[in-house]
């Protein structure tokens, strides 16, 4: 059969194999050399003049050997990267239900907004006079943290949630040496935290105690109880936690680490559960974190910049890191070296005032969501979270059934056992049916944990077709198909590639091969 | 909200599903009184153009670099940055993308960290990067520990010619962290002599070249005092373009090389966010801070690319691990690649000779105003001034004549009042020749006592 333009329009068979082709592309997805196999040193894509003839002022120090950079043209140097972008998945590619990393839709508004010239043209160090609108921006960023945490300060400065930990934690240990109790150098971390939790503390010196979970999933003040001595200087407890549950005994605990002269940092990687719903505050908490990128979505980049502004209670505001604001009988200055009026800064974070990029595109979802959307939202990735429980429950295995999940829900591996399927197959097999996989193998609580996080971007339909699909791939697994799981992914850029080899020899850095 | 597709319909549905009657019974392990019954007290949901409206008016309050002569550099410079760099790092896979944790579909991002890598590691002169950091100012401090670990003493010794703010950010982790700090003073006409406060307690030498009165330093000979203690040689970079002129720290015996990478791909955008540089010899790549990135194979032999050496970081070594980092700066780290790869060896050097012929003229000029000395003998773009009063006055007099003319020494560094009268003047290819013309035409006519002044 022939159409009218004379094509063929039978498909033909099928075939079993995918042929090889000639250049190794497959169709969009087309090999792309690095840039040192590509490029050469005299080609640029960038046209300058020739600097004037000058005498120059670099004494011995003038570069004499080449550095072996090489060069691209503009439409080379394009479709390079255009190129490499299509090997990737991103949250506008499809459902992204990363657990505790919270992958939701970012407003292409937040980007616009940030390249305003008066936001992304201004130099840290120009004169604050010609800054203003800036620190204004800044101002009210800070205020709406402080508004949805119930907190007394906000440091803006640290650059990512893990700097945001650090700045916590900092503030913690100067207000404990103020206090003369520098001996306290036990900090208590639950089990199911982030590994940037005990690396923190320990970065601080203090000397990290586990905290077990108790059988449902929650920190125990039992436990706790269990381990306050006086050398407690704080608990890092992260509400909601990675197991997806709100702790429901955090006022109580709280209250037992102040009675016993500690203070109590929250990391804040949930709080986009409970903005609208829950003050951090109202807890008792005296330091958390904020993601900017997960709470208010602005793009994580391939891994970065974040951004980890720190809200402190009034015990710990008067320690808050320089730069700050500050006003001063309506005028609003940034101070970036004093102290006095009873503030004494425990230092710096960084070399400038934080990630102003991020602070404006978090403003911008902030306004944009408002109140009512805020809230909303918080609800909403609640909501969806608790449809994927119910709807997998008889599929799969939840370690914590009984309590309600908040934005994520935990599985671990139990319904896989003695399938000869893992935790990593299913991550895989979702590769090759179109998503981005669940966190696996975190938290540490639970055996092959499989963490969702829908977030509150996803449509019912799209909710619809994930749990669909998760269903057919526990059907696979009980008919013990295999095949689908072998070797998995089959469809993307790459098959599983050889992590082992990648770690025990390493080849961090591209070198000239050796022509024999 | 237009961001939030369920509708009312779909939750009633989900709710049905959940077994729940109200999304409240989901907050049910809220403790008692602790759940809002009120919305937080901010405004209501703005449409775009409310939200343009704005940020439109708080954006139009700040005086633009481009919009004026502009001489600001101190750690943060303004270069001309591609079209086609702001493009490439829109694209959705690129900016909407996580951490590189499932190779097979990151390889987009692996990759061209690979190069990233690759790039930092020629520029630097070292022999391997990693995959970025937050920023120059906290690469500083992560090299700061990181060199503790391999040498196990507890002390650092920091140039007096180092950026305030950097010895500040380095002073801040290292005091909490319980290590020792010398720091030397300021040496604004380039006499330092380090030498003489390392000890065999000393754990590593930071020095900055250019430095933060833009002065330029050959490390040979503090490299080998250094390393005859055991001691190891940090170089900090604020100003990535002087690669292209300069003689990289790698090649003068320096054992970690941070650096400001905000030069190439990255606006100014008040400080952040930028991304850091960081690149060492191969010997100590199992004591760095950050991702990684390398080479392997898939299961079809195929080239491919993976974060790796992960053993070192939080996720998986806990309170072991090498630092508390748990991301890089990718996107700006993409911007800075995509920048360098449009120069290329060719553009970038004569970028820095355009930058450098620029600052040398400018500062023949300004020398030539009375009561003005320029203090560098050498210099790449940024030199220092000593000005017949108060920089910060002078500064602030400049920007009511429409000129951003650098930073004064004072604003970094407030507790050396001798130091008061220095001005840090940062020329790039952005300012042009009339730029430099209305620079020297205001401050001559301000320190002649013309009107404003």
């Amino acid at each position: 059969m022939l159409n009218r333009q004379g094509r063929p329009t039978d498909i033909g068979e099928p075939t079993e194999a995918i042929p090889e082709t000639f250049t190794g592309n497959r169709a969009l997805i087309i090999e792309e050399p690095l840039i040192f196999e590509s490029g050469r040193p005299e080609v640029t894509g960038v046209d300058l003049p020739e600097a004037p003839k000058v005498a120059h002022r670099l004494g011995a120090l003038a570069r004499s050997a080449p550095i072996g950079l090489p060069g691209l043209s503009e439409p080379e140097a394009m479709r390079h990267y255009v190129r490499l972008s299509q090997k990737n998945f991103g949250i506008d590619s499809g459902m992204f239900p990363l657990g505790s990393c919270t992958m939701k839709h970012n407003p292409r508004l937040g980007e616009k907004m940030a390249r305003l010239a008066g936001f992304a043209d201004i130099h840290p160090l120009q004169p604050l006079s010609t800054v203003p609108g800036a620190l204004e921006l800044m101002e009210r960023l800070a205020q709406a943290l402080l508004e949805l945490t119930g907190m007394q300060a906000v440091a803006l400065t640290p650059k990512a949630g893990a700097h945001g930990e650090l700045c916590g934690m900092m503030a913690i240990k100067a207000a404990l040496e103020a206090r003369g109790e520098g001996q306290r150098k036990v900090v208590l971390v639950p089990n199911s935290a982030h590994g940037t939790n005990p690396a923190t503390a320990a970065l601080l010196g203090f000397q990290v105690s586990p905290l077990a979970a108790r059988d449902d999933g929650t920190v125990d003040p039992a436990e706790v109880v269990d381990q306050l001595t006086p050398d407690v200087a704080a608990i890092m407890l992260t509400n909601p936690n990675t197991c997806g549950l709100f702790e429901r005994d955090v006022v109580q605990i709280a209250e037992l680490i102040h009675q016993a002269g500690g203070l109590v940092y929250a990391d804040g990687a949930n709080f986009n559960a409970i903005v609208g719903k829950v003050r951090p505050g109202d807890l008792g908490v005296d330091a958390m974190h904020i993601n900017l990128h997960k709470t208010f979505s602005t793009p994580h980049g391939g891994g970065g910049p974040g951004a980890g502004p720190v809200v402190l209670s009034e015990t710990l505001a008067p320690f808050a890191p320089v730069p700050f604001l500050r006003r001063d009988g309506g005028r609003l200055t940034l101070v970036e070296h004093e102290s006095g009026e009873g503030v004494s800064p425990f230092g710096r974070m960084s070399a400038f005032h934080g990630q102003m990029g991020m602070f404006v595109r978090a403003l911008a979802y902030i306004l944009s969501h408002g109140a009512d959307g805020l809230k909303q939202a918080s609800e909403d990735a609640v909501l969806s979270a608790n449809y994927i429980k119910a709807s997998l429950a008889d599929v799969m295995s939840l370690p914590f059934p009984d309590r309600p999940a908040m934005h994520e829900v935990l599985f671990d591996d139990s319904w896989l056992e003695d399938t000869g399927v893992t935790t990593l197959d299913i991550a895989k097999v979702l590769i090759d049916e179109g998503f981005h996989p669940m966190t696996v193998y975190f938290p540490l609580v639970v055996h092959g944990a499989m963490l969702i996080e829908p977030t509150e971007s996803e449509s019912k339909a799209s909710l619809d077709l994930f749990i669909a699909t998760l269903r057919d791939i526990a059907m696979s697994v009980r008919r013990g198909d295999t095949a689908r799981f072998a070797g998995a992914p089959h469809f993307a850029p790459r098959r599983r590639l050889d992590e082992t080899r990648a770690a025990r020899t390493p080849v961090l850095r591209w070198t000239r091969p050796v022509v024999e | 909200m237009r961001y939030l597709p369920l509708t009312p319909e779909d939750r009633a549905e989900m709710m049905a599903r959940a077994g729940i009657e109200g999304v409240d019974e989901l907050f049910a392990d809220v403790p008692p009184g602790k759940l809002l019954g009120d919305l937080p007290d901010l405004p209501p949901a703005k449409s775009e153009i409310e939200v343009e409206r704005l940020m439109g008016r708080l954006a139009a309050r700040n005086v633009a670099a481009g919009a004026v002569p502009f001489f600001c550099g101190a750690g943060a410079y303004r270069h001309h940055v591609p079209a086609s760099v702001d493009h490439l790092i829109q694209r959705s896979e690129f900016l909407t993308s996580y951490t590189p944790y499932q190779p097979e579909i990151a390889q987009g991002t692996l990759h061209y960290l690979f190069e990233f890598q690759t790039q930092v590691a020629l520029l630097t002169g070292m022999e391997v990067a990693n995959a970025s950091m937050y920023d120059g100012s906290t690469a500083a401090a992560e090299a700061v520990l990181m060199a503790h670990r391999i040498t196990r003493r507890r002390k650092a010794v920091l140039a007096g010619n180092l950026h305030p703010h950097y010895r500040d950010t380095i002073a801040t982790l290292s005091r909490m962290a319980g290590d020792e700090l010398v720091v030397a003073p300021p040496a604004p006409s380039d006499a330092e002599r380090l030498a003489a406060l390392i000890d065999d307690e000393t754990a590593c030498v930071v020095v900055q070249t250019p430095d933060v009165f833009g002065h330029l330093h050959d490390l040979h000979t503090i490299a080998a005092a250094a390393h005859a203690n055991g001691v190891l040689v940090i170089a900090v970079v604020t100003e990535a373009v002087s690669f292209g002129l300069v003689s990289p720290p790698g090649a003068m015996g320096a054992d970690i090389v941070v650096a400001e990478g905000q030069s190439l791909g990255n606006g100014l955008n008040f400080g952040g966010p930028y991304v850091g540089l960081f690149a060492t010899r191969q010997k100590f790549v199992r004591q760095m801070p950050g991702r990684l990135a390398g080479e392997t194979v898939d299961a079809d032999g195929r080239r491919g690319f993976v974060l790796t050496l992960s053993a070192r970081e939080q996720h998986i070594r806990r309170e072991k691990a090498t630092s508390n980092i748990c991301t890089n700066s990718g996107l700006c780290a993409l911007a800075f690649t995509i920048h360098l790869t449009l120069l290329g060896e060719t553009g970038l050097r004569r970028l820095a000779e355009l930058n450098h012929a620029g600052a040398v003229e400018l500062a023949d000029r300004l020398a030539a105003i009375p009561g003005v000395s320029v203090l560098n003998h050498t210099f790449f773009n940024e030199f220092t001034v000593k000005l017949p009063k108060p920089a910060a006055g002078v500064v602030e007099a400049l920007a009511a004549r429409g000129v951003l003319g650098g930073v004064p020494y004072s604003r970094l560094d407030p507790g050396h009042p001798e130091l008061a009268d220095l001005l840090i003047v940062a020329a790039t290819e952005t300012a042009t020749a009339e730029d430099r013309a209305a620079f020297v035409a205001a401050l001559t006519d301000l320190l002649a006592g013309g009107e404003g002044a």
